[in-house]
């Protein structure tokens, strides 16, 4: 494997271009040394898309990570080529922004199992020519760490300045600071937990049932029929999104507002704006993800759980980091509540170690750390600033 | 913390000493490099001055969420949490001084926040209001009414502090609880310390604050 990325000075267009747009990329893996799961299966080659923004420093002292969510991909900021809208996450990643392009290397890679260009389910798998389908390996938290932890070593980068993310992004983010303890300095997990609850899981569960009861899904080789389980998958996607909002929030957005219509039907169209809102989250959701992927990666997110190589103890789990850890909550967060940041934060300190705790008074839910929630961005500015002092980051090279 | 980075922010002897006189006192008992935690820690300008002036490795609890957004904003690791019920969730011995400044009287259990504070550091640096101050004294005298001072500026109704106490109280209390008391002061209005050990009666009289440095016997 080459290396990718190696330090040349830019002129000084092509520095502020690549801070602004990024540059989007694939690399195949695992060609020689196949990727070993949790599973213990084996996957190799297999192919990773990732997207970075800003230039890595003579030391490769500069990288942040951004690990996505469920749902996410690699186009953090900057137009994205699947749907052509903005990336999910412009107001923490460019140019002055929180994870500041200028200063960072900042880069993102769409996890193993997921649909934007790695390998997952819905890609060809090499062996046989065809889409993988359920042939692809199960997959855990761990496993897509690995391969984040593959494509870094490949680019030649060791140690990771800053490790993010929000939701399965966060979960990576833990995963990071306990299964690679020397190459993380500081990591940032907003809005996650530290294992899947029952609760965490049923709700998965409702979602991979809508889609395998679709009759569309035809045990997942739907690739060879020619159609996809879009309604399942939309159902799916449906009950997730209630997750993602707090009651009160859909209330004060929502409430009983009727859509564009003066009274009540007597049917079941969607009368309640609510209704609309859902549906339209569904059946545009159902045109930029894989069902298969969908499948896999909440799959992985029920069978997270740090302790699991720990003997059930957190803190033990985090006994061997260097990292200081910024851990941030969101008051109305039903999914990844506050409680499970408390105890994250708890196990750092029974170990000692550095960590901040924040949680935010928004009424957005889970999903408000993918919003303008301007305490979120203040405090990880802060955060990451004085990590960067502390870890003694230059700037000024080239 | 150990490492081949360095876990504390570079000393900068350049920064102006910009913090209340109080908390200088406090900052001035501790030498660089230890481990600390400020227990309600408020804005951070006690631990930003510590992290930042003295070398201090440092750390904060605070209750209140804009106290906390401060200083994490600040780039200090501090979480939100309570004096009353999230010390216990820290190992033994974990810290070289715990400082609690101006918080004990808003604590529920004192005693065993002070507990708590020498389980997990050698020793404890605590900071009170002194209601055995001759105006505090004075007033309840004279006016009969609770006394409601500058710095603590709340009717007794609505106060967070629930638990005054005196100089004498606190060193009643240091006793009955068998911890050493190191440095005992009474601080008058003029920032300057009355130690207890010369004449308690003076320092309860004229310390506007009471400023002690505990520890347990066997420590």
């Amino acid at each position: 494997m080459g290396v990718f990325v190696r330090y040349t000075p830019m002129t000084v267009t092509e520095t502020s271009s690549v801070a602004r747009d990024g540059k989007a990329q694939s690399i195949t893996l695992g060609q020689t040394d196949p990727l070993t799961l949790d599973s213990g299966e084996e996957l190799g080659p297999f192919q990773v898309a990732y997207k970075s923004w800003g230039q890595l420093n003579a030391d490769k002292s500069n990288v942040v990570l951004v690990c996505h969510a469920l749902t996410g991909d690699q186009y953090v900021t900057g137009v994205n080529p699947l749907t052509g809208r903005e990336g999910w996450w412009p107001l923490m990643c460019g140019p002055g922004r929180p994870l500041d392009t200028n200063k960072y290397f900042v880069i993102c890679a769409n996890v193993l199992g997921s649909c934007a260009g790695t390998s997952g389910p819905a890609e060809v798998n090499p062996k046989t020519g065809k889409p993988y389908g359920l042939d692809f390996p199960v997959l855990t938290i761990s496993d897509m760490v690995r391969a984040q932890a593959m494509l870094l070593d490949a680019l030649g980068i060791e140690d990771i300045f800053c490790v993010i993310g929000g939701s399965m992004g966060g979960m990576q983010v833990l995963q990071w600071a306990v299964d690679y303890p020397k190459r993380v300095f500081s990591a940032v997990p907003i809005a996650t937990t530290w294992r899947h609850s029952a609760q965490n899981i049923a709700f998965h569960e409702v979602g991979r049932q809508a889609i395998m009861a679709d009759p569309n899904w035809h045990h997942g080789k739907y690739y060879d029929h020619g159609v996809t389980p879009h309604a399942g998958l939309a159902v799916a996607r449906m009950a997730a999104h209630i997750t993602y909002m707090s009651e009160s929030g859909l209330t004060s957005r929502f409430g009983r507002s009727l859509q564009d219509r003066s009274g009540v039907t007597y049917g079941f169209d969607a009368d309640f704006q609510i209704e609309s809102y859902l549906r339209h989250q569904g059946i545009s959701f159902v045109d930029r993800f894989d069902a298969n992927s969908y499948l896999y990666i909440t799959r992985a997110m029920d069978y997270y759980d740090l302790t699991i190589n720990h003997g059930g103890i957190l803190a033990d789990a985090f006994r061997e980091t260097e990292a200081r850890f910024c851990v941030m909550s969101f008051a109305t967060d039903w999914l990844y509540t506050t409680a499970e940041s408390r105890n994250i934060v708890r196990a750092l300190n029974a170990v000692g170690k550095q960590v901040s705790f924040v949680e935010i008074d928004s009424n957005n839910g889970h999903d408000s750390f993918l919003l303008d929630e301007p305490e979120m961005l203040e405090i990880i500015a802060g955060f990451v600033r004085s990590a960067a002092e502390q870890r003694g980051i230059s700037t000024d090279d080239g | 913390m150990t490492g081949k980075r360095t876990t504390t922010a570079p000393f900068n002897a350049d920064r102006p000493a910009d913090i209340r006189i109080d908390l200088l006192l406090i900052a001035n008992k501790i030498p660089a490099g230890s481990r600390v935690l400020d227990v309600g820690c408020g804005d951070g300008d006690l631990l930003h001055h510590l992290v930042h002036q003295r070398g201090v490795d440092g750390r904060g609890i605070e209750l209140s969420q804009q106290g906390v957004n401060r200083c994490v904003t600040r780039g200090l690791s501090v979480i939100q949490g309570n004096a009353d019920t999230d010390l216990a969730f820290y190992p033994d011995k974990c810290f070289d001084y715990v400082i609690l400044s101006q918080t004990l009287q808003a604590t529920h259990r004192p005693d065993k926040v002070l507990q708590e504070l020498l389980r997990i550091g050698r020793r404890a640096i605590v900071s009170f209001p002194n209601f055995g101050h001759w105006r505090v004294r004075l007033n309840l005298l004279l006016a009969g009414k609770m006394p409601v001072t500058k710095r603590l500026d709340y009717p007794w109704y609505s106060t967070p502090n629930i638990h005054f106490c005196t100089v004498r109280d606190f060193v009643n209390l240091c006793a009955d609880l068998n911890f050493v008391i190191e440095e005992g002061q009474g601080i008058n209005s003029f920032g300057q310390p009355m130690p207890v050990s010369g004449n308690l009666w003076m320092a309860n009289v004229f310390g506007t604050q009471g400023l002690f440095v505990i520890k347990r016997q066997d420590d």
